[in-house]
């Protein structure tokens, strides 16, 4: 091993492959946690707004526990508790016992936690929408459906987009916290391949260099779609 | 006509409409009838009621109680949180589509287009395939003079340009009647007349319209019928001739005068 860098390869004896594979799982856990909590967000925010008291209680109380409790405890908390959950479920309809996968585990988890963010992301950005825009719609008998698939929901966006681009920030790095129920995403690949070459300085700035490639390039995604879905407003100066 | 041998169907009816704001009684009654062609104005001072009571001819306000009628028929309405709600929903949109609703503020939908604005209802609504939805937009761009302005978006238009797309897109619908609801009260004063020439060409060619103004000397040129409003009541009602140059009720007298 003439240099420390040859520990960065992709092939063995370099942990470079392992990091890249963490650094793919990483993505794949942040994007289904993301959508998850992004169907969660606009459904909880539309409920939030628009539903009955029982449902805009229920919303209320989820949103605030999820915001309340460390993400830390609440992973630690749904993965071992659902895992057991699921499983005396099983056994009562009567099949075997089984391990989540850390993967779905970990979609489910983060996407709950995204979730209670982005309903007050969206029910924010509803708020922002203009009345007239919707009564126009409703006045020229639009049905509902459509008065919001077409008229609320882009106009609304805009106006969610700078808070979703923080959100999908924080998701990527949540992931890390994964590595406590040994999901081998990114921050756990690192570790261990820091501790198997005692190269803690150079494994570490790697995975700090591969997060911030992957900020880099959803920033300059989010300010392309935040341009396009602006289009029809004049430039602020 | 009163001794008409056999009335035609209005076009439109609204029977004894009342409306509360919680404890306060902003409509008292009020009634309007349209023949096909009629141009009916209503006037009166700003808290007379007369913006609420177009905005309850087509549900974007809930009446507490009347009737509401167009070409004859009733629009079903049952009791709801606060006031009367559509027992019909289906029926609620079919009336709204004949009613063409043009707003104070213009109220373009800004993430579309001039043409898109103005495409949208004919082909969500009405049916229309997407290019003969296209081809009516853009006649109706054209008669207002906006026909070069279909790919901007509404943000980059001056206030009279956003509010005659706001009139194509109404149009668009081919609507049974015409509400204005102030439609030249946020303008700058340069930019009135360029609305108002589009609404004169409209009642030139007999559009049936209930227009809420306080164009004073426009509702005088073009008016079939004149309401004027007071605290929620019809006050003094007639051609324009009467209500504005002799008029029965001493409030109007005074309004008319004060405006004028």
């Amino acid at each position: 091993m003439d240099s420390a860098f040859d520990l960065l390869a992709l092939s063995p004896p370099g942990w470079g492959g392992n990091l890249l594979m963490g650094l793919l799982r990483t993505i794949q856990i942040a994007a289904g946690a993301y959508a998850l909590g992004l169907c969660i967000g606009l459904f909880g925010a539309l409920g939030k707004l628009h539903g009955g008291p029982a449902l805009r209680w229920g919303l209320e109380i989820y949103t605030t526990v999820i915001r309340a409790v460390p993400e830390l405890v609440l992973i630690l908390l749904l993965y071992y508790a659902g895992t057991d959950l699921l499983n005396v479920v099983r056994e009562a309809i009567g099949l075997e016992r089984t391990d989540i996968s850390g993967l779905w585990a970990g979609i489910y988890v983060i996407g709950l936690v995204q979730g209670a963010y982005s309903t007050e992301v969206f029910r924010g950005a509803f708020q922002a929408v203009p009345t007239g825009q919707i009564e126009a719609a409703r006045a020229m008998g639009l049905p509902r459906r459509k008065v919001l698939a077409r008229i609320t929901l882009p106009i609304m966006l805009p106006y969610a987009l700078p808070g979703l681009s923080n959100l999908w920030l924080i998701t990527t790095k949540d992931t890390a916290l994964l590595a406590v129920v040994g999901f081998s995403e990114l921050a756990l690949e690192t570790k261990q391949a820091a501790g198997a070459t005692r190269e803690y300085f150079m494994f570490y700035m790697a995975a700090g260099a591969l997060y911030l490639v992957l900020t880099l390039v959803s920033t300059l995604g989010f300010s392309l779609l935040e341009r396009r879905m602006r289009r029809g407003q004049p430039q602020q100066t | 006509m009163p001794d008409d041998p056999a009335p035609q169907t209005p076009a439109i009816e609204v029977r004894a409409l009342h409306k509360h704001f919680g404890s306060a009684h902003v409509l008292r009654g009020v009634g309007v009838t349209a023949q096909d062609g009629d141009v009916v104005s209503l006037i009166g001072s700003s808290g007379s009621g007369k913006s609420t009571f177009l905005r309850c001819i087509n549900m974007l306000e809930t009446p507490t109680s009347g009737q509401i009628f167009l070409g004859g028929e009733e629009l079903r309405l049952k009791p709801g949180r606060d006031g009367l709600v559509a027992r019909d929903r289906r029926q609620l949109e079919g009336f709204r589509a004949r009613l063409g609703m043009v707003f104070q503020s213009f109220n373009l939908w800004q993430h579309m287009t001039v043409l898109q604005n103005v495409v949208e209802g004919p082909q969500q609504i009405l049916g229309l395939s997407r290019a003969d939805a296209t081809e009516r937009a853009e006649a109706h761009l054209a008669r207002v003079g906006l026909w070069d302005k279909r790919d901007a978006y509404p943000a980059f238009l001056s206030g009279g340009q956003q509010q005659r797309v706001a009139i194509a897109r109404a149009l668009a619908m081919e609507p049974r009647v015409m509400l204005f609801d102030e439609p030249t009260s946020a303008l700058d004063p340069e930019l009135v007349g360029e609305v108002l020439k589009v609404i004169r060409a409209l009642a030139d060619e007999g559009r049936t319209m209930l227009l809420v103004t306080h164009e004073m000397r426009f509702a005088r040129d073009v008016s079939s019928r004149v309401l004027y409003l007071h605290q929620g009541q019809i006050e003094e009602e007639g051609p324009p001739e009467q209500v504005f140059g002799a008029p029965i009720s001493d409030r109007c007298r005074a309004f008319v005068a004060s405006v004028h």
